[in-house]
């Protein structure tokens, strides 16, 4: 009896902290696929409100994807050979460098985007282009992909191994593209997935720069729940999981892959 | 390829002089070794000869006449297999060994064939398509050295290439290196602080101490005519005898010696296979340990010097630790060397 109710507890709590979590995503999804949310669903199940969102709000989808294919470009120009120094170079001077490639994570996205638009926002026609939340995603994002890139490049002896290459006759050119970026591949993967991941699902920052004309996926979340009916919000936020769940999972798997290799 | 070194030196940022200024020539095809403790400067020349450390201003390294002191490391056309073989994980056998042929920018039959006959001379077919970490600590280093050979180098440089192994693989593998530089005929250059390493691949080993060689020569000449204490000790382990000279006597604390010529200010060395255990020896020692090595015992002496002696002893029996014994040493098999400051 006793020993019975000493497994029945982990078990008890583990399904309630599941439930804390999940129900209220499960009524979310469901109130997106009924027909009327108000009476239940007893009113049945649709698509009807997943196709309102495709159609009120592909923009926002569309652009928070090239937004978020942009920044992760911008990031691997930057953020790979930026790694590639700070490994190269180990020293105080890289460890303070780090420290500050990575303030922004510190910094709310709400004063760093105040910052942007302050410095930037009178220039009109940056100011109400994409390309203004970029820089943005770009600043918030590059840490991680400088982190993960390192990380990886730490655990290799990237100085014997690019001796070597030298030793046959690469050059710095050659040595970059043929050992240091296949070697930290990686990591790479990993930072490229977390960036995507990061840019699609910013809000705080993206919401204090945006437009009326340029909202991305989260921004175009708030404003379904602000100004539509609670099903095509609710609709709104299972077209939000379905595109940031496998996202989410791949970047587990890749980081999961770049830590196996540091070890 | 002759290698001509001159006056070649490497000062560190902070000061620490880890070479002093050093000639050094090597005659095509010799394999000529840098023997000596971590921290002589032996890694340090081998660097510098391969364009990875550049030596303080007024050197000279000079490859079969071209100045090539002011060349990097890529455009020096040496071949180099690192401490840690430096294999890169991100290719194949065939891969890592066919690369400085691809530097080369030679077509790709043709280094296909190259690749392929190192691979034959080293011992690796079947191998081509394998991954790095699929290989054993052996062919790794095999594949370090077909690597380097592939592009046909002027000069073949090894950084402690058998330190990496473990000790039972290394003196196997020392031997094969060996027969393998033989057959390709190099000029090489080898670093180790190992000294049967260098005696067993060597045609000539330079002995070097604190930032200078202390002695250069063939394997024998450095065992039977080692110039400084140092040398001595560390090709064939000679060990110091304490005590007084006095004429051509040296009184030690287990008795006296007699020496074959005068000794004052010098050092004086012998070396465990030139002590005898003989009955009418003058010198009394106490037995401390026995080790039996198969063809000979391995003994442990104490009370002759102020150090222990050791003492390799052929026959049937030994003595057994705790009894005295007499010992003898010829003279013409004592080492009367001068006192090095490097010792």
């Amino acid at each position: 009896m006793m020993k019975s109710v000493t497994k029945s507890i982990p078990l008890i709590v583990t399904l309630l902290a599941c439930a804390f979590l999940l129900i209220p995503i499960i009524q979310s999804v469901l109130a997106g696929l009924t027909v009327n949310y108000f009476r239940g669903l007893s009113s049945g199940l649709t698509l009807k409100w997943v196709a309102r969102v495709l159609e009120l709000y592909s923009g926002s989808i569309l652009l928070s994807i090239w937004i978020a294919l942009v920044c992760l470009v911008v990031t691997l120009i930057l953020g790979v050979p930026a790694a590639y120094a700070l490994a190269r170079n180990p020293g105080r001077a890289s460890r303070v460098l780090e420290e500050f490639i990575s303030l922004p994570l510190a910094i709310p996205g709400l004063a760093l985007a105040l910052a942007l638009l302050q410095l930037y926002g009178t220039l009109q026609g940056f100011r109400t282009s994409w390309t203004f939340i970029l820089v943005g995603h770009v600043l918030y994002t590059l840490p991680f992909m400088v982190r993960s890139v390192l990380s990886v490049l730490a655990a290799i002896d990237l100085k014997v191994l690019e001796e070597g290459a030298a030793s046959l006759g690469a050059g710095p050119a050659r040595r970059f593209f043929d050992i240091v970026v296949p070697n930290a591949l990686p990591g790479i993967l990993a930072g490229a997935l977390t960036v995507v991941t990061l840019s699609i699902g910013e809000f705080n920052l993206t919401w204090m720069l945006h437009t009326p004309y340029l909202k991305t996926l989260p921004v175009g979340l708030a404003d379904s729940y602000a100004s539509m009916r609670l099903e095509v919000a609710s609709a709104y936020t299972l077209v939000f999981f379905v595109m940031i769940v496998p996202l989410l999972m791949a970047m587990q798997w890749a980081s999961a892959r770049a830590q196996r290799i540091m070890q | 390829m002759t290698l001509t070194l001159t006056n070649i030196a490497k000062t560190f940022p902070g000061g620490v002089k880890a070479l002093l200024p050093t000639d050094l020539e090597i005659a095509k095809g010799e394999i000529v070794s840098l023997l000596g403790p971590s921290g002589c400067g032996k890694s340090t020349l081998l660097r510098m000869i391969a364009g990875l450390e550049t030596p303080d201003a007024g050197a000279k390294i000079v490859f079969d006449g071209e100045d090539v002191t002011r060349q990097s490391v890529e455009t020096r056309k040496i071949g180099m297999v690192f401490q840690s073989y430096a294999l890169f994980p991100n290719m194949s056998v065939r891969g890592n060994i066919g690369y400085g042929l691809k530097m080369q920018k030679l077509p790709k039959s043709e280094i296909e064939a190259r690749v392929n006959e190192v691979m034959t001379l080293c011992r690796l077919d079947g191998y081509a398509d394998r991954a790095i970490t699929a290989l054993s600590g052996g062919q790794r280093q095999r594949v370090a050295l077909a690597r380097a050979m592939a592009p046909r180098p002027r000069v073949l440089l090894l950084d402690e290439p058998l330190s990496a192994l473990d000790a039972a693989l290394r003196s196997q593998l020392r031997d094969e290196l060996a027969l393998l530089l033989r057959q390709f005929g190099i000029t090489a250059i080898f670093v180790t602080h190992d000294q049967n390493e260098a005696m067993a691949i060597a045609d000539r080993v330079a002995v070097m101490s604190q930032g200078a060689v202390a002695q250069i020569g063939t394997p024998e000449a450095l065992y039977r005519n080692p110039s400084t204490g140092f040398v001595a000790r560390f090709v064939g382990d000679a060990m110091p005898l304490e005590g007084r000279v006095e004429g051509d006597q040296l009184h030690l604390p287990g008795g006296s010696l007699r020496l074959p010529g005068p000794a004052a200010n010098s050092e004086v060395l012998v070396r465990a296979e030139d002590i005898r255990i003989d009955p009418q020896g003058p010198v009394t020692a106490r037995v401390e340990t026995v080790t039996f090595l198969g063809t000979h015992y391995r003994i442990a002496l104490s009370g002759a010097s102020d150090t222990l002696l050791i003492a390799l002893h052929s026959g049937l029996s030994a003595p057994s630790p705790g009894e005295t014994v007499h010992l003898s040493i010829a003279p013409e098999a004592l080492l009367i060397l001068p006192k090095g400051v490097a010792a």
